[in-house]
């Protein structure tokens, strides 16, 4: 467990610190929002009700978009290696670096996204919506990143195919996600967020074991 | 391998993993496959343009059904068995397992984008548009993404073994994932008309006979493809060998 928390802190620090890159995946996803109103017009009633579907597609692209992190930047440099010697299992490092990847974009990413929904204009009543799906979706997209990670190790120019890879797979996760806002926005009840629950929950449970055949595969030989 | 086989009861399966077991037998097989091919696909398509009268409410439109009905149902399959193969691919480490997965790929994209075309062709006339974000065409774009992405993955990574690994296990991850897909998308919007082939009463029976045809010969169709190239790409690895053999002496 000790080695867990430290991996966990490492990643963080690597992050986060020069170079990480954390930083930049949370102005990436303002930026992208930013783009939207100049795209579509800066009617404030259109806005405020794309503000959730705008927000989740932004935190999916900045959230890819660091993706590179997870285990790129440690294979390149040997120290993935390292910690394949380690003590820990290989699905336990994967598990620990989606959790960094998650610490680094998806929780920021949450944290920053009210501000932006206020700039979009979004009615009261879609905030509490808005900061409970991106809570609640966003590790499944760390976790199934991760695997896309994991399997592009060996490819020179992965960063071209991992969305390619990705997208399809996540899509529930922005279904649920942007329709919980939408129906808390119009005072539905639905059954988005046990969906969403569920899709994060299984992503999670089982990503640290594909990423981990995934990373195997590609150290091997 | 084949001792191991054998005490599971796998034994003709194994034989047929033999690339040169596969070759004989399915060098055997092509002719036949083809006929097959070219008269239900022929009895089919005969059977739509001249027997079948125009529907009550949809006109000819209903004769897309004969096309684009088969095709959807053959891309779904197409994914199923890469996933299988993918799995005897990880699992036995079998090269003939991934050659399978990788060569269904493409003919499995070509089939999906078939339905997608063909559905947005009788959509313009019976939705009044081309494309509806609904649950089925979502689904379907989808799944035309995945087999995107799972071709890039094969042409993206250089070595064989390596190539075949990530794919399959981007296969069993997609395989889990779509059906995720399909139920997500069910919930998020439906248009398309649900599944009526299996209801009986649903269509009429001279529909029937036609469908059924087509869903044959485009089920042969695949399997005569799929074969051909599993054949062809078997011939270029060899090929590869024997160039890279020569090319060490």
């Amino acid at each position: 467990m000790n080695a867990f928390v430290a991996l966990i802190v490492r990643d963080m620090r690597l992050a986060t610190r020069a170079g990480g890159g954390a930083l930049l995946a949370v102005i990436f996803f303002a930026a992208v929002a930013a783009l939207v109103p100049l795209g579509v017009g800066a009617d404030l009633k259109l806005l405020g009700r794309i503000a959730g579907g705008v927000l989740w597609v932004a935190a999916v692209l900045a959230a890819l978009l660091s993706l590179d992190r997870v285990f790129q930047s440690d294979f390149e440099d040997g120290s993935l290696d390292v910690i394949v010697l380690g003590p820990l299992p290989l699905e336990a490092v994967a598990l620990a670096k989606m959790c960094a990847h998650w610490l680094t974009t998806g929780l920021p990413l949450t944290v920053l996204s009210p501000v932006l929904a206020l700039l979009f204009n979004m009615p009261a009543k879609g905030y509490d919506a808005l900061l409970a799906s991106l809570a609640l979706g966003t590790p499944a997209i760390s976790a199934i990143g991760a695997i896309g990670a994991g399997l592009t190790l060996s490819v020179r120019r992965g960063g071209l195919i991992l969305p390619l890879l990705i997208l399809p797979l996540i899509s529930p996760a922005v279904i649920f996600g942007a329709g919980a806002i939408l129906a808390s926005l119009d005072g539905l009840a639905n059954g988005a967020f046990p969906l969403l629950a569920a899709f994060s929950f299984v992503s999670v449970l089982l990503s640290p074991f594909a990423a981990a055949a995934a990373v195997r595969l590609n150290l091997a030989g | 391998m084949s001792e191991r086989g054998q005490s599971l009861g796998w034994t003709t399966l194994f034989e047929f993993a033999n690339p040169k077991r596969f070759m004989d037998v399915t060098g055997a097989i092509i002719p036949w496959l083809a006929a097959l091919t070219a008269i239900t696909i022929g009895a089919g398509l005969y059977l739509a343009f001249f027997v079948v009268p125009p529907d009550y409410q949809q006109g000819d439109t209903v004769k897309i059904m004969f096309i684009h009905v088969p095709a959807a149902i053959v891309a779904m399959m197409a994914y199923v068995a890469i996933a299988v193969a993918s799995l005897f691919g990880l699992v036995n480490r079998h090269p003939l397992a991934d050659v399978a997965a990788k060569t269904a790929a493409p003919l499995g994209a070509v089939f999906t984008a078939l339905a997608l075309i063909t559905g947005s062709l009788w959509g313009r006339p019976m939705w009044g548009t081309y494309w509806v974000w609904d649950a089925r065409l979502t689904s379907f774009l989808i799944l035309l993404f995945l087999y995107l992405g799972y071709i890039a993955l094969w042409n993206a990574i250089e070595d064989e073994v390596r190539a075949a690994r990530a794919a399959a296990i981007l296969a069993l991850v997609g395989v889990v994932d779509v059906v995720i897909v399909k139920y997500s998308v069910e919930w998020w919007s439906t248009l398309h008309q649900g599944e009526s082939i299996m209801r009986p009463g649903a269509i009429a029976p001279i529909f029937e006979w036609p469908l059924f045809l087509m869903m044959g010969g485009y089920g042969a169709l695949f399997f005569l493809l799929w074969i051909i190239r599993i054949r062809t790409e078997i011939l270029e690895r060899r090929a590869r060998a024997l160039l890279r053999r020569m090319g060490e002496v």
